[in-house]
Order: structure tokens, then C-alpha cells, then sequence
């Protein structure tokens, strides 16, 4: 007798608080930057590609949605293809934790519902966004010791000037 | 026997193995680099530090370098010891203080040695906040990736490609900080066995080019174990395949066979399994055009061909038992061709009979390591069985353990021993035409005709045994040189004489029989090596068949309705004129083949089959050993084995007693009861019903990924993978794996926390060993026969003054047909020459020369090279003239000044 009049009495009492739901659609809440939503494949500084296809976003995934193909031009490594089926995405994050570079992120977008699942497959070309995303300076071939157009052997960071073998110089 | 106490644990180990060796046997995780079971120990980085203690009373200990340190029966040993693991921790990041921060772009990433062994130390913070050393990188061929920014100085490439493989054109420079591994200048790697190192560097400065260009990490690949069919060697691989196309080749580790190495054609001859060109559907010529057509509507038209006539078949020496068994089968054993035109036919079949009628060992290339006194007689095992001669070269190491023995150093020592053996006298006897890589290591190179050589071989097996034939005339030389190789040989305890097909001669077969059998009637224990020329020349050899001069006899007769070739390209058998005679007389021709041969285009009925990579199959090694290749990749219709093609074609021309074979097993099963010889062919892996704790093998990592992207562009919906009859594989990482499965079904090497090619040491029942699951294949072959002397000694070769006896030259890479066809292969083909020994009058070095061989008028420019005989020509075979595969005589006509 005591508990029903008590619920009725709280249930009451919210009649006074501000509503937390939303109106949504018309209605869109604010998202924090590090929501976990559609995925994007993200450029450097320099407007390069990030994604070097190292395939760690692939073998961290728990649910195998992420494909892609490793490709090559002047040293620099790039995804031949990239492909993330969004209707097995369950939007984990691990990608973005697991990628070195910083190419994967997750963002707070999440309206990707459509009628067709073959919909949701996206190729690198729906996920490459133009730019940096949440990490503006991150170069990974900045730090990296491989040699790509613009960037010569020892011109990395904390990096010496490459060896000159033919020094007799101890 | 010895025991060592391990961390408190007691372990079995060898007294004459290191404590590094004892640890990985008894599955302790120490990380190493310098060390290699194959390259011995150098003690070079300082990885494998432990703690030793002199007693139990011992508390305090020293730190000693396990691979330095030689087991002794109840040492006490500790890896978790603090100080031990400071001390290892402290050099992993020394180590890696120049490592660049390249993992993500390295292809050795997620199979790397020095990933594993910084993971095992535990060093995963970069404290080193100074400028890292960097160096220029070499442009090392078509084969080899070069980036010398991630080498951590372990010596362990030079070690493996001068001091193992003898190669002499890659080096260490400069020094401390500086040291650099490469080239003296930019260039291919000539040795024939660079590849490796891609597997030997513990870290990504070497990596595999070609599939690099294709790149997939280890974990993404699905693997088989698989037989290298570019020679008759038979070298154990394992096969890496994603997404419908080969990636890449890897060694896989056979006990007898090729131990730790492939050779470079094994390893990036795999090329022609993706040409563009490949026959992908049926063809039917309508029309005088090929038109591509269903599977049904090509069985319709071969049931039509079959009813035209009898079927003859034509064999493959470079196609599995099973399909040779399946063209057997359709025609008949009367009307099936081993595919070999004469005098090779006869000399293929000799083969297999003289080893089992010469009283000697048919040995493994791994007994061959251990010959204290080799013979090599005319064959240049060097090209036509790269992984031989690589075995003939570890003699040498082999020669220099006396006298380590007698210095007590141990034989693991690799440096000491190497230094102790310089002075050793070196085993190799070397009697070839042509210079060959093994000459400069070996005791004794004589040149000489191929006929001469063989009459040599007569002398020194009479010299040898009195009752062995001898050769007459042989001149004054000959016959000092015959006299001081028989006593060279008769003071052998385990002799061995090596020789082949490649001059197409029995006199030289028959007289290293000869040779064999006086030196086991002598007293010692020798081992003969009769080197044929294709991955399943033995097996052919075996099932045996009809000449292709036979079936052009039948041709001309108008015995045969409709000639069925399966893989074998006729243009390289026959010159042009003798296969225009042999078509032309035939109504229909079927090709069954994988690669599109210039015989493939003359076809009325192509029909496409697998390559090596999407079939099954039994390949008989030059020793006689079965082996057995397992399909990487589903075949993907209309594409099918040659022997479901053919059972298809039976049933289609309602052959009596058609096959209804669904699965490689009972082909396997029918051909060990139709082909006695081939019996033993049965146990060369565990069939498709094998399981190992009730589950089938996974064919792919656990940690496969992107199983529900990769096929999602085509549909999002799963669809079950196709399941093959003939493996015990499943097709996905589902299933059992276990690092004692057996040797014939290893997929890839991987243990938990060792993930590149190391892992392998947890595969063996002890390191260099067997592997714990048994070893692959079964030998077919060994001596049962009673031995006579062979008596046809042939009359000493006279040069003639205007002719050239043309030997044919095989080259390492571009002489073999399907490997020619990978183009990093291609771009390491040379053109033709024809070498001189002697010039003609007016002929110069450079000039070309026109001459006709194998119905062919070809012109080659001229290299003189004074070393051959005279009288002696070389030339590559299947290059200039398509046909020259056996030595003729030929005749200069003029010549064009360039």
C-alpha cells in the first residue's frame, strides 16, 4: 500500500522536472567530438591520404566489417580499395584505437539508416573526407623512416642525415 | 642425453647443442636473433642472455649468452631471473634505437622476428630521445625490397647468402653505427637462392618484392602446404592465397628435402598462376576461330571428337600424377604418352631403373650435406636443380668438422668451425662440359664432352673395382685424372655421385651407376643422385607410357581420332615440321592446360585447367619421393583439375568403365591399384577425411579479417564457402591447428607470441629435426635389383673442324617453362648466346651467327668462351629454337657483323 503511493508520488513529483527527451528529428541534440559514429577515412596536413593500409583496423575489428587492399606509389602506401560494411559495424571504436596514423576515426554522425543493406557497404570513396578530423597535425610519414616524394632519407623527424658509406671518417 | 634444469623445470637436451637450442626444444620463450638453426650460432647481438649458476649452492650466477654456451648434463639455467631479463630488456632497446617507426608501412609487419622479440622482452617505451641514424636504401632486382633504415646489425644476411649459399655480391660495410648491408653498387642479387633472405632477416630490411606489390599481412592469407614444381627437387612450400589470387611462396620446412631454403625460381616462380592470357573458359574452334562455350556444350563436342575415332593421350612431366593417372585412364595404358620425345623418354624411364638396380643409397639432399666426397659428372645441378647444388655446397661445411672436432669446438660454433675449415680439403669433384657455380669450391673441375665424360666415369668406376668395365684409349691426362678421383672416392666413407639429363646422355647415367656400384663393392657407403628435368619427370617415369615418336607413328597410321594433350606444350618436345606432321595427321585436338601455350592456340577443344595453387595433386621428386600439393584457392568453374576434365570427357564418350571419381582420394586409390609403382604414392599425406581432434585443418589464420567486407561490394549476404573433397582443410579459420599436425598438412607457422617463420622451431620434434607430426611424402624408390656393369661405353668425342656439338645450356631462370612465364622471373631472363670454346676463323666475339636448329633458322650472337672444351657449343634450350632440348650437332653458316 506504503510502495504504490510512493510511486505514485514520485511519478508525480517529475511532473515539475525539465523533459531529457527530445523531439528528434526536429529536434538534434548535441553530440560530443568523440562520439562513436559513422566512420571516415581522414588526410593529412599536406591533403594526402592518411591510410597507409596497414590492415590493423581490419584484424581489430570483433566483426570483421573492414576490408581493404594494400597498394604502393613512391614508397607511400595507400588502400587500393577500402571498404567497411556498415551493416556489421558495431561502431566499437577498435579501428580507431588500433590505426597508427590516425586515418580511421569515428564520428558523431549516426543517420546512416537506409532500406537496402547493400546501402550500407561504403568504399573508400564514400568514407576519404577532405581533411585532418580531430588530429589537424599528425603526418605519419613525418615520423616515419621510409622515404616518400618530398620527403628524403633523414628528413624525418628526430631522424640524422643518411650515412655517407664512403667516409673514412671514424 | 643430458639434463638441464630450466628456470627449476628439468628438460631433456643434447650435449651437442647450445643452451639456446635446448631452450626453444623445451618451449621456454627466449628471444634470439643472430642465431639460425641452419647458419649455427655467432653470439653476434647479445639477445639470448640467461643465467647460469655452477651448482645449487650457486645463488648468485653469471650471465651467459645461451647460444654461445654448450649444454652440459645438469647445468642450472634461469630465464626469469631478474638481472638475466634487465640484461635482455637493456638490448632490445639499444636494438631498437635506430628501428624507424615504420610497422604500418613494412612488410614484414605482424611476421616479424624483431616485433615477437621486443613484444617477448617487454620493451614497449622509447626512451631514446636523440636523432636516429638513417641510410640510403639499394635498388637489389626484381626480387629483394631493400630498406636499410630497420636493420639491427644481427649479420645475419651476409651469414646466410657468403658463407651458406656462396654468394658473393652482398656485404657488410662500414661500421658500428654505420653498418650497412647491400651491394657495392645498385643491382640484382645474383645469387640463385636471394629470396631467403627475405625469410632470414629477423626484420623487414629484406622483404619479398613481388608480393609486395601484391601485399597482404600474414594474418589475412590463406595458406596450403604446397610442391614447388619448377624442378624436380620437390621443395616443400607452403602457398599464401587471398581474394581468388596467389600471393606468395614460402619455404616449408622438410626435414630431407629443402630444410630451411627455396631457391629464387621456387619462390617467385609462382606468376603464371594470375597471367592475364590464362585460359579462364572452354574454347571450341567454330569456324577456324576459338569461341568460348559451357562446360556442357565442350563434353557434347568432345562425346562427338571420341566418336571419330580412337583417343590418344599425351602426358605432362610437369603435371600431377592423379591428371597423368586420369589421360591414362581415357585413352588406355596402350594409348597414354609420358609426353616426352625420344631419346629423353628412354632416358626418363632409365632413371628410375638404374636406382633401383645399382647397389648405392638414393639419398635426400639432406644426406647428400653430409657426403665426405662428391662426384658431380656432366649434370650442372647448379641451374637444373638449384637446391641440390646448394646441398652439394654444405659438404664443404661438413669437411671442416673434423677438425673442429679435434679442436673441440662445437659444430654449432659457426664462425670457429668455418675458420677451423679453410684449410679442409674440399669434397667437390666437379667433371661438367661448362663452367658451373660450383667450380670455384671444388677440389678437382675438368672439362670435357659429354661422351668423354662419361668414358672418364667408366675409368674411374674401373679404377675403383677391377671388374667394372674400362674405358679404352683414354688419353694420358684422362687417365691420371681418372686414377687420382678413384682414389679420392675409394677413400670415402660416404661417397656420393651426382649426375642428370641434362645432356640427354645414358652413357653418363650408366657410367655413375657404374661408379656407384664399384664403390659399394669397394667397400664404402655410397649414395647415386640422378637428376631429372621436371617437377614430376619421376612419376611420369614411374606410370610409364608411350614415346612421342610412338604416337606419331599411330598419327601417320591414322590410329588416333582425336589427340588429347593435357599440360604439356608440344612446341618445346617437337620441331616445328615433326608436330605439323603429327596435327596434321590428327582430326581432332583437345588441350587441357593452365597456362596458354602456343599449342593451346592450334586447338579444336581447349578446355582450361587449375594450376598448382586451385588443385591437389602427387609430385614424384628426382629422389623418388612422393609429395603431395593441396589446393590454396577454390577453383572457381569452368576452371577444374585435368582429372576432372577427364573423368568429365570419359563419361561424356561413354568410355567402358568410365571413373567416377568425386574426389582426389579415389583417384589416388585407383591409380595405387592400376600402377603398382605408384602404390606408395597413397601415403604421401593424410587424405581429406583426416581430422585432428575431430575437426578439419583451418587453411586460414584465427585472426582472418574482414570475412563480412570482402565479398560485401558483390552481396552483404554470407554465403558458405565452397568446400573442397580433396583436403582436410576447411576452407575458413575454423578448425583445428596444432603444432604437431602433421608435416604434409602445415598450412602456416604460428605459435602464440611468435608469429614469423621462427615459430617453425616449435613445429619440430627437436630443432633442424623432423617435424613432430611426421615428415611429408613417402619414398618410392630404393635399390631391390640386381646390379650388372654397364658395358656401352661410347667412342671419345672428335671435334669435326666446320661443326659444333650444341649442348644445351640451361639458365636458372628462363629455361624452365611455367616460371618463365612470372614476370619478376622474366625480367631476371637474359637473352640467348651461343657460347664457343673455340671461334671459327673470321668470327669475333659479339658476332651473329645464323645456324638452324630443331627445324629452325635462328641467329644468336657469339660468345667465346675459352674454358669449353673444343668442339663444344652451348646453347639455352627452349630459348633461341623452342624445340632444342637435347645436344645436336650443328653447323655455323656465315656470319653478320652486327
Amino acid at each position: 500500500m506504503f510502495g504504490t503511493l510512493r510511486t505514485l508520488w514520485l511519478t508525480f513529483l517529475h511532473m515539475g522536472h525539465r523533459r531529457e527527451t527530445v523531439g528528434y528529428p526536429e529536434h538534434k541534440p548535441p553530440l560530443p567530438p568523440r562520439y562513436r559514429g559513422r566512420i571516415i577515412l581522414s588526410r593529412d596536413p599536406d591533403g594526402m591520404e592518411r591510410c597507409v593500409a596497414c590492415n590493423l583496423c581490419a584484424v581489430a575489428c570483433p566483426v570483421d566489417c573492414i576490408s581493404l587492399q594494400k597498394a604502393e606509389q613512391d614508397g607511400r602506401w595507400y588502400p587500393e580499395y577500402f571498404r567497411i560494411n556498415f551493416s556489421r559495424c558495431i561502431f566499437c571504436g577498435l579501428c580507431e584505437e588500433a590505426c597508427p596514423t590516425y586515418a580511421i576515426q569515428l564520428t558523431p554522425d549516426f543517420e546512416m539508416s537506409e532500406y537496402l543493406r547493400s546501402n550500407l557497404v561504403y568504399e573508400k570513396e564514400d568514407l576519404l573526407i577532405s581533411g585532418p578530423g580531430k588530429y589537424p597535425d599528425y603526418s605519419f610519414f613525418n615520423v616515419a623512416g621510409v622515404k616518400i616524394p618530398g620527403k628524403d632519407k633523414g628528413e624525418a623527424e628526430r631522424e640524422a642525415p643518411p650515412v655517407d658509406l664512403h667516409t673514412l671518417l671514424p | 642425453m643430458a639434463t638441464i634444469l630450466i628456470d627449476g623445470r628439468a628438460c631433456p637436451a643434447r650435449t651437442d647443442e647450445n643452451l639456446l637450442q635446448a631452450c626453444l626444444e623445451a618451449g621456454a620463450d627466449l628471444p634470439y636473433f643472430c642465431w639460425h638453426p641452419e647458419l649455427g650460432s655467432v653470439g653476434a647481438c647479445r639477445q639470448c642472455a640467461v643465467k647460469q649458476f655452477s651448482g645449487p649452492d650457486d645463488k648468485t650466477g653469471r650471465i651467459v649468452m645461451a647460444c654461445m654456451t654448450p649444454v652440459t648434463d645438469g647445468a642450472i639455467l634461469s630465464i626469469d631471473d631478474p638481472l638475466a631479463r634487465e640484461f635482455r630488456a637493456g638490448v632490445v632497446e639499444w636494438l631498437m634505437i635506430n628501428h624507424p617507426h615504420d610497422c604500418p608501412v613494412c612488410p614484414e609487419g605482424g611476421e616479424c622476428h624483431l616485433q615477437d622479440m621486443t613484444v617477448m622482452t617487454g620493451h614497449a617505451r622509447r626512451r631514446y630521445r636523440f636523432a636516429k641514424r638513417t641510410h640510403r636504401n639499394q635498388d637489389l632486382g626484381p626480387f629483394i625490397n631493400h630498406e636499410m633504415n630497420r636493420c639491427i646489425g644481427c649479420y645475419r644476411c651476409v651469414r646466410f647468402y657468403r658463407d651458406y649459399a656462396g654468394g658473393e655480391d652482398l656485404a657488410a660495410f662500414g661500421a658500428h653505427d654505420d653498418l650497412y648491408f647491400g651491394r657495392y653498387e645498385d643491382g640484382a642479387l645474383e645469387n640463385a637462392f636471394s629470396g631467403n633472405l627475405a625469410e632470414i632477416c629477423p626484420t623487414g630490411v629484406f622483404t619479398d618484392k613481388p608480393f609486395s606489390a601484391v601485399y597482404s599481412r600474414k594474418w589475412d592469407m590463406r595458406g596450403a602446404p604446397s610442391v614447388c614444381a619448377h624442378c624436380a627437387v620437390g621443395c616443400n612450400t607452403i602457398v599464401n592465397a587471398r581474394q581468388g589470387s596467389v600471393r606468395r611462396v614460402l619455404n616449408r620446412y622438410h626435414d630431407a628435402v629443402n630444410r630451411y631454403v627455396l631457391c629464387d625460381r621456387g619462390r617467385f616462380g609462382h606468376g603464371f598462376t594470375t597471367m592475364s592470357t590464362r585460359p579462364r573458359a572452354p574454347t571450341m574452334r567454330q569456324d577456324g576461330l576459338p569461341v568460348p562455350v559451357s562446360i556442357a556444350t565442350a563434353l557434347d563436342r568432345f562425346a562427338a571428337m571420341a566418336a571419330d575415332g580412337p583417343v590418344v593421350g599425351i602426358g605432362s612431366t610437369r603435371a600431377s600424377l592423379e591428371a597423368n593417372f586420369a589421360l591414362r585412364a581415357l585413352a588406355g595404358p596402350a594409348r597414354f604418352s609420358t609426353g616426352l620425345a625420344q631419346p629423353e623418354h628412354d632416358l626418363t624411364l632409365l632413371v628410375p631403373a638404374l636406382l633401383r638396380a645399382t647397389p648405392a643409397r638414393n639419398p635426400s639432399l639432406h644426406d647428400m650435406e653430409a657426403a665426405d666426397a662428391v662426384l658431380v659428372l656432366g649434370e650442372d645441378v647448379c641451374v637444373t636443380a638449384p637446391r641440390l647444388g646448394l646441398a652439394l655446397r654444405q659438404t664443404l661445411r661438413r669437411a671442416a668438422y673434423p677438425a673442429a672436432d679435434a679442436a673441440k669446438v662445437p659444430r654449432w660454433m659457426d664462425a670457429a668451425v668455418r675458420m677451423l675449415g679453410t684449410d679442409a680439403p674440399s669434397p667437390l669433384l666437379v667433371l661438367t662440359p661448362a663452367p658451373t657455380d660450383l667450380d670455384p669450391i671444388a677440389a678437382t673441375t675438368h672439362r670435357a664432352a659429354p661422351d668423354d665424360l662419361a668414358r672418364l666415369g667408366f675409368a674411374i668406376a674401373h679404377r675403383i673395382d677391377g671388374t667394372a668395365p674400362d674405358a679404352p684409349d683414354l688419353s694420358e691426362p684422362e687417365t691420371r685424372l681418372a686414377g687420382s678421383i678413384a682414389a679420392t672416392l675409394r677413400a670415402a666413407r660416404r661417397p656420393l655421385v651426382v649426375t642428370g639429363l641434362h645432356h640427354a646422355s645414358a652413357a653418363l647415367l650408366h657410367a655413375a651407376a657404374n661408379i656407384a656400384a664399384a664403390l659399394h663393392a669397394a667397400g664404402t657407403d655410397p649414395a647415386l643422385s640422378l637428376v631429372v628435368p621436371d617437377g614430376n619427370s619421376m612419376g611420369m617415369a614411374l606410370m610409364g607410357g608411350l614415346p612421342l615418336d610412338a604416337v606419331r607413328a599411330m598419327a601417320r597410321e591414322g590410329e588416333i581420332g582425336t589427340l588429347v594433350v593435357m599440360e604439356n606444350d608440344l612446341t618445346r618436345r617437337l620441331d616445328a615440321a615433326a608436330l605439323d606432321d603429327l596435327l596434321s595427321a590428327v582430326p581432332h585436338l583437345v588441350v587441357i592446360d593452365h597456362i596458354a601455350t602456343p599449342l593451346a592456340h592450334r586447338a579444336d577443344l581447349l578446355l582450361p585447367a587449375t594450376a598448382f595453387a586451385e588443385s591437389g595433386g602427387t609430385l614424384v621428386n628426382t629422389e623418388g619421393r612422393a609429395q603431395r600439393f593441396l589446393p590454396a584457392l577454390a577453383a572457381e568453374l569452368p576452371l577444374q583439375e585435368s582429372w576432372r576434365w577427364l573423368q568429365q570427357c570419359a563419361q561424356a564418350a561413354g568410355t567402358a568403365n568410365a571413373p567416377d571419381w568425386t574426389d582426389l582420394d579415389q583417384v589416388i586409390a585407383a591409380m595405387a591399384r592400376e600402377v603398382p609403382a605408384l602404390a606408395g604414392a597413397a601415403d604421401a599425406a593424410p587424405n581429406a577425411d583426416y581430422r585432428l581432434d575431430g575437426r578439419r585443418l583451418r587453411s586460414e589464420p584465427s585472426r582472418i579479417s574482414g570475412r563480412t567486407a570482402v565479398r560485401a561490394n558483390i552481396s552483404v549476404h554470407d554465403r558458405p564457402l565452397p568446400q573442397s573433397p580433396d583436403t582436410p582443410f576447411s576452407p575458413s579459420m575454423e578448425g583445428a591447428y596444432a603444432t604437431a599436425m602433421p608435416g604434409a598438412l602445415i598450412p602456416f607457422y604460428q605459435v602464440p607470441g611468435w608469429n614469423s617463420v621462427q615459430s617453425l622451431n616449435r613445429f619440430q620434434q627437436e630443432i633442424g629435426g623432423p617435424m613432430r607430426g611426421g615428415d611429408a611424402g613417402t619414398r618410392l624408390l630404393d635399390h631391390d635389383r640386381p646390379h650388372d656393369w654397364h658395358r656401352d661405353i661410347p667412342a671419345p668425342f672428335t671435334p669435326a673442324p666446320d661443326a659444333f656439338l650444341l649442348l644445351p645450356a640451361p639458365r636458372l631462370f628462363g629455361t624452365e617453362e611455367l616460371s618463365t612465364l612470372s614476370p619478376p622471373i622474366a625480367a631476371r631472363a637474359t637473352p640467348a648466346t651461343l657460347r664457343l670454346g673455340t671461334l671459327p676463323p673470321g668470327l669475333q666475339d659479339g658476332d651473329t651467327v645464323r645456324f638452324t636448329l630443331a627445324g629452325e633458322r635462328i641467329a644468336l650472337p657469339i660468345r667465346h668462351d675459352p674454358t669449353l672444351p673444343p668442339g663444344i657449343a652451348l646453347c639455352p634450350p627452349h630459348m633461341a629454337a623452342r624445340a632444342f632440348a637435347t645436344p645436336v650437332r650443328i653447323r655455323l653458316h656465315g656470319n653478320d657483323t652486327p
